[in-house]
């Protein structure tokens, strides 16, 4: 990082163009608008400065040409101001379909990060340049938000769901990474670098730090070690469904609904399994609360999600499920 | 009104024979404890506001001296926490909220509306002991361990980690609201039931339409964040689950709770300060307001549309994109009726006849802060550049410049302008104009820095920082310090004015209203017969000089 004085950060990911276009946008149309209004402040104040005690001013009532004109075109602004910022905000929030996926989980304080080949890290998280990355991220307790100035762009974590960010890194560096809502006493070091190297040296990178296994095998050996296995089986013989093609697809409910098989509809099934029940099933599904942390469960979804030949690499779900849905109930 | 005042400054007779003064009828500590006078009351708020935010520019001195250096050196993070948490906590339910309404607004409402007192004087009273009560929790949970929150109160950090005296804080809010609710109320009655004769709504002094329009918001958005709090605080005693997601709560549910009511208390900070201006440039402009009832109105849309926007706050906090969208105009829509206040206030100048004294300084320091902080929430309404600047630096140069750039600004101005009429004497004017310049280099100097530093990416409510933001903290910290002083320096002269200030006339500024028409100060009762009003307000030019509807004018 430099260590001169700097007036703008670095911009180091694709989306992050669009918001200092509008960042400059606005601040065009602010300058001119201060810089007008208290020039005329100024000039009206000097020119019309009382010169004697008795004066008494034309009174003047206002003008309803001039009322509609700075109402009319502050508006007309501030509506273009609205639609460059949706815009903006919609095409760094969609994830393309073919993002490669990280997984964060944050915890007081720090924040976790585990790659889909099973390598970990802690406050730092390395990711390769040019290529689409999406963020399933968590948090084992209070709320925080993930935070990385040089893509423009944060994301809270929230308790109970999973939400996503996603952007394309475009260029080398180490950048800042910070927890942006407070979220207790060490908020302020619960931060962290966030890598961004060339396809080639990731790559070296990855299969440098690789021991064990992949997330995939991790929840596939959770999948077993505590039971899933018994009553999810393959050949769906076993007292629960089978989760094969499961993930991604509609589900049919008892309660004669269907929702989407996404990370936060596994998430709750394991965790509250009572609160969804699968058509055709009785409620037997014990509750796994206290029993898997949220890396389990994130490794127990990707084990899901490579049950599904048909889902996408990037996991067709969580990229629309709206955010806002809650993981809870 | 009936006194035509062409020639200003000491010209009005003062009336004899009127009642004695409020500050001489009635002696010793019980008669200003038990007092029901409209007057009074608003000066026991002014004691106690001015104490609370003595204590709030205490934890801000302790927030500024610690960030001077990025490594967290001073205080504990733990402590650091707490003084900001006290800071917000204090500031925003303490001082900015009650500061103008109660002070001001319960001192001039009355009096410009030609009542004798409020509709209701004794709960008047009683909303100042529900105050005081409210700030004793507050206090308390300070020297009981403090409290860590922040003055959000986000759960579930607050509801079920944190392990503060977070109750006793809540609880000082949650009872301070409803001194808010009961002023809010007895201005509504007032205002409606109380005018003199001939006083009609589109008669009324702005300051009164701003009060008006403040009152409704706190008496629609007070009672939301009351039972918000109520929830956190029965989370934490009994164990019930509304915001915890581990059993069946949710997290964000709180935070709409929360700025349904906070968003728009942020306009009830600045409503009143509006009205206060609108009294100050056509005072010292000498002329009628330019477009009365769109500045009358726009007070109102604001407390209206304020009521939509709450979503503002959660871009980033996991709210759908559509609501992202929604917000997003409607919180753009909201910034219009500020910018037509603006535009009226400066055309009001237009061949005025204007003079510097210091309320007018104040006013123009306020043009300055208000704008910049305006202009700044379009980046905030922005969608996609507040997913970058949310819970950074710039959204707390933001509100401060909003704030206390305009709503401080305001209750200063608004005080020194009143002060003549309130304690019966001048101000020194000189030292009055010094402390006005001083807030507003000193402010600028401490918030401006904050912008930069929050686009570059320097998140809020840090302990420690990385170095490359020390610059912008070194700057900020310094203009902190002009800041304190220009503060500092009020409190001094305008205690020095009660033993030695010059004694003041009905009317030093050669205003209008009704309040430079009794003594100052003003009599027990007010008038001493109901006055009756025959003109709109600040007709400062003689009638057949008006009405002249200059739509082709300017
Ligand atoms: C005692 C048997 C049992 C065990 C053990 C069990 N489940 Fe289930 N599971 C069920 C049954 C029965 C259902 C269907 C009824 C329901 O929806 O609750 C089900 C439903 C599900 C579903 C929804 C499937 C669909 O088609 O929509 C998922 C996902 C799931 N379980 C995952 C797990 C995981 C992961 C584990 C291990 C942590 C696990 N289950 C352990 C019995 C079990
Ligand atoms: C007029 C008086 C205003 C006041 C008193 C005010 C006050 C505030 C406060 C207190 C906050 C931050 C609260 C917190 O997070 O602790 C805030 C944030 C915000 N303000 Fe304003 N503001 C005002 C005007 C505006 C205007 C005109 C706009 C839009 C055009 C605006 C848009 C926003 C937005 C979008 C946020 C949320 C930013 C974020 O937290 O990411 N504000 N404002
Ligand atoms: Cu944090
Ligand atoms: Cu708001």
């Amino acid at each position: 990082m430099a260590k001169d004085l700097q007036l703008f950060p670095d911009s180091a990911s694709i989306g992050a163009a669009g918001v200092d276009a509008n960042y400059l946008y606005i601040l065009g149309v602010s300058v001119f608008f201060a810089v007008g209004i208290s020039l005329a402040i100024l000039y009206f104040a000097l020119r019309y400065r009382r010169k004697s005690q008795d004066e008494i001013p034309k009174p003047i009532h206002g003008s309803l040409v001039l009322e509609l004109t700075w109402t009319i075109i502050p508006f007309l602004l501030a509506m273009s101001m609205f639609v460059g910022g949706t815009v903006v905000f919609f095409r760094n929030y969609h994830a393309p379909a073919n993002a490669m996926e990280v997984f964060i989980v944050g915890k007081q304080w720090m924040w976790k990060i585990q790659h889909p080949n099973g390598v970990r890290e802690i406050n730092e998280m390395h990711v390769p340049l040019n290529r689409p990355v999406k963020l399933i991220m968590t948090t084992e307790d209070v709320i925080h938000s993930y935070f990385i100035p040089a893509f423009r762009l944060k994301r809270d974590v929230v308790p109970g769901q999973y939400t996503t960010m996603w952007f394309q890194a475009n260029k080398v560096g180490k950048y800042h990474l910070f927890c942006a809502e407070y979220c207790g006493t060490q908020h302020s070091g619960m931060i962290g670098w966030v890598h961004v190297m060339e396809e080639a040296d990731y790559e070296a990178w990855l299969s440098g730090s690789i021991r064990g296994e992949t997330m995939q095998q991790a929840g596939e050996r959770l999948f077993n070690r505590l039971g899933c296995a018994t009553c999810h089986k393959a050949d769906n013989t076993g007292r629960g469904p089978t989760l094969v093609d499961v993930f991604g697809k509609a589900v049919k409910l008892q309660n004669g609904t269907t929702t989407l098989a996404d990370e936060a509809y596994i998430r709750e099934s394991v965790l509250k399994p009572a609160s969804k029940i699968v058509s055709g099933y009785a409620v037997e599904m014990p509750t796994f609360q206290g029993q898997i942390s949220e890396e389990g469960l994130l490794q127990v979804i990707s084990y899901i999600k490579s049950l599904s030949k048909s889902a996408p690499a990037g996991g067709a779900a969580a990229s629309e499920a709206p955010a806002g849905k809650k993981g809870g109930n | 009104m009936s006194a035509t005042l062409t020639h200003p400054v000491d010209q009005v007779p003062m009336p004899e024979n009127q009642g004695e003064s409020y500050l001489t009828k009635g002696k010793g500590v019980m008669s200003w404890l038990l007092t029901k006078d409209h007057k009074r009351i608003g000066l026991l708020y002014l004691m106690s506001i001015t104490a609370m935010s003595l204590l709030g520019g205490f934890f801000a001195a302790l927030i500024r001296l610690e960030l001077i250096t990025p490594g967290g050196d001073l205080l504990s993070a733990e402590s650091y926490n707490k003084a900001f948490t006290m800071h917000g906590v204090i500031m925003v339910f303490f001082v900015l909220i009650p500061a103008t309404p109660a002070v001001l607004g319960n001192f001039m409402l009355p009096i410009m509306i030609g009542a004798r007192d409020l509709a209701l004087p004794r709960i008047n009273l009683l909303s100042w002991y529900i105050f005081i009560i409210g700030a004793c929790f507050t206090l308390y949970s300070m020297i009981s361990g403090g409290v860590d929150t922040g003055w959000t109160f986000y759960t579930p950090y607050s509801s079920t980690y944190a392990n503060s005296a977070v109750i006793t804080a809540a609880l000082g809010a949650f009872i301070s609201g409803f001194s808010s609710i009961l002023t809010g109320l007895n201005f509504i009655v007032t205002v409606h039931k109380m005018r003199a004769p001939g006083l009609t709504w589109f008669r009324l002094p702005l300051f009164v339409w701003g009060n008006y329009a403040t009152a409704l918001v706190q008496i629609l958005g007070t009672p939301v964040v009351a039972m918000t709090i109520l929830l956190v605080a029965m989370e934490r005693l009994f164990g019930f689950s509304f915001f915890n997601p581990n059993t069946g709560g949710d997290p964000i549910l709180f935070q709409h709770m929360f700025w349904f009511y906070s968003h728009p208390a942020v306009y009830l900070m600045i409503l009143p300060a509006m009205g206060v201006i609108s009294e100050l440039v056509t005072c010292f402009s000498r002329k009628r307001v330019f477009g009365y009832s769109f500045i009358a109105l726009s007070s109102v849309a604001i407390a209206v549309f304020g009521f939509l926007v709450w979503g503002h706050h959660l871009f980033v906090s996991g709210q759908s994109v559509y609501g992202g969208m929604v917000f997003s105009v409607l919180t753009f829509i909201v910034a219009i009726p500020s910018a037509i206040k603006v535009f009226n206030w400066t055309a009001t100048l237009y061949k005025g006849s204007i003079s510097y004294e210091a309320p007018m300084l104040y006013a123009f320091g306020f043009f300055g802060l208000f704008l910049i902080g305006g202009l700044t929430g379009l980046f905030c309404a922005n969608v996609a550049v507040d997913v970058h600047i949310h819970d950074t630096y710039f959204i707390v140069a933001h509100f401060h410049y909003i704030m206390v750039g305009g709503a401080i600004m305001g209750y200063l101005g608004g005080l020194h302008f009143w002060w003549p009429k309130i304690t019966g004497r001048m101000y020194p004017e000189t030292a009055g104009r010094i402390s006005a310049i001083l807030v507003f280099l000193g402010f600028n100097l401490t918030f401006f820095p904050q912008f930069l530093a929050g686009y570059l990416g320097m998140p809020r409510r840090y302990h420690a920082y990385p170095e490359e933001f020390q610059f912008w903290n070194i700057m900020s910290s310094a203009g902190a310090t002009v800041l304190a002083l220009g503060y500092t320096l009020p409190m001094i002269y305008f205690t020095w004015s009660l033993f030695a200030g010059k004694k003041a006339p009905a009317n030093p500024w050669g205003a209008k209203g009704l309040e430079w028409t009794i003594p100052s100060p003003p009599p027990l009762e007010n008038f001493e017969t109901i006055p009756i009003v025959t003109e709109e307000a600040y007709a400062y030019a003689p009638e057949e000089d008006e009405g002249d509807e200059v739509k082709h004018h300017v």
